[in-house]
């Protein structure tokens, strides 16, 4: 066991930690707006991690300098992708979710 | 070694499971895309964990690439789809 291989471990397992928090947000929250806020920041940290571990598994070459490469462009295309998704739904005129809507849907619920 | 990366990817598979829920049943189009979209980030890391299984790294990591740069071209392509001409129902 080399201490290559327990840092790569770790990184690995970072990023799988996250990617898990990231699911759970998208599967639990309640509007379209929290779970593209759990997806983006998490997926992009967790890939980070991820990639940064394998990269270091590797060792140093031309494979690791792609992997590195993906790291960063997902580091930028991420956040993009999101922002531009998330506007779209803003412009479609998608309501974000609140406490006063929640309660009038309780209200409703209960009433009818 | 190998086996922890054979271990993370079925755990990784099984994320890819859970988010095709939404990708599936989200109450309309743009969640959806949020699910295809978290699907594709997981699918980079589990093809370079297959590289690193079949120890052929150098050729997955290209193929990985081109995934994600499809993966955030898609995403951005539809996303302006849907800001010109949709109305997204609820």
């Amino acid at each position: 066991m080399l201490v290559k291989d327990v840092v790569s471990a770790m990184f690995v397992l970072g990023g799988l930690f996250f990617f898990m928090t990231a699911t759970l947000g998208l599967l639990r929250l309640p509007d379209f707006y929290a779970r593209l806020h759990a997806t983006g920041k998490g997926d992009t940290l967790a890939v980070f991690s991820s990639l940064i571990g394998l990269a270091v598994y590797h060792g140093f070459s031309l494979t690791s300098a792609k992997i590195v490469f993906i790291a960063v462009f997902m580091f930028l295309a991420q956040p993009t992708a999101t922002h531009a998704i998330s506007r779209a739904a803003f412009r479609c005129h998608v309501e974000p979710w609140t406490c006063e809507s929640e309660e009038i849907a309780m209200g409703q619920g209960g009433e009818g | 070694m190998i086996q922890f990366f054979l271990i993370v990817g079925v755990a990784m598979c099984v994320l890819v499971l859970l988010c095709l829920y939404r990708a599936t049943y989200g109450p309309n189009v743009l969640n959806r895309a949020a699910g295809i979209s978290a699907i594709g980030t997981k699918t980079l890391i589990i093809l370079l964990i297959m590289g690193v299984a079949y120890d052929r790294i150098d050729m997955f990591v290209d193929i990985s690439m081109v995934y994600a740069l499809l993966n955030f071209i898609g995403t951005v392509v539809l996303a302006k789809y849907l800001e010109t001409t949709g109305e997204v129902s609820c």
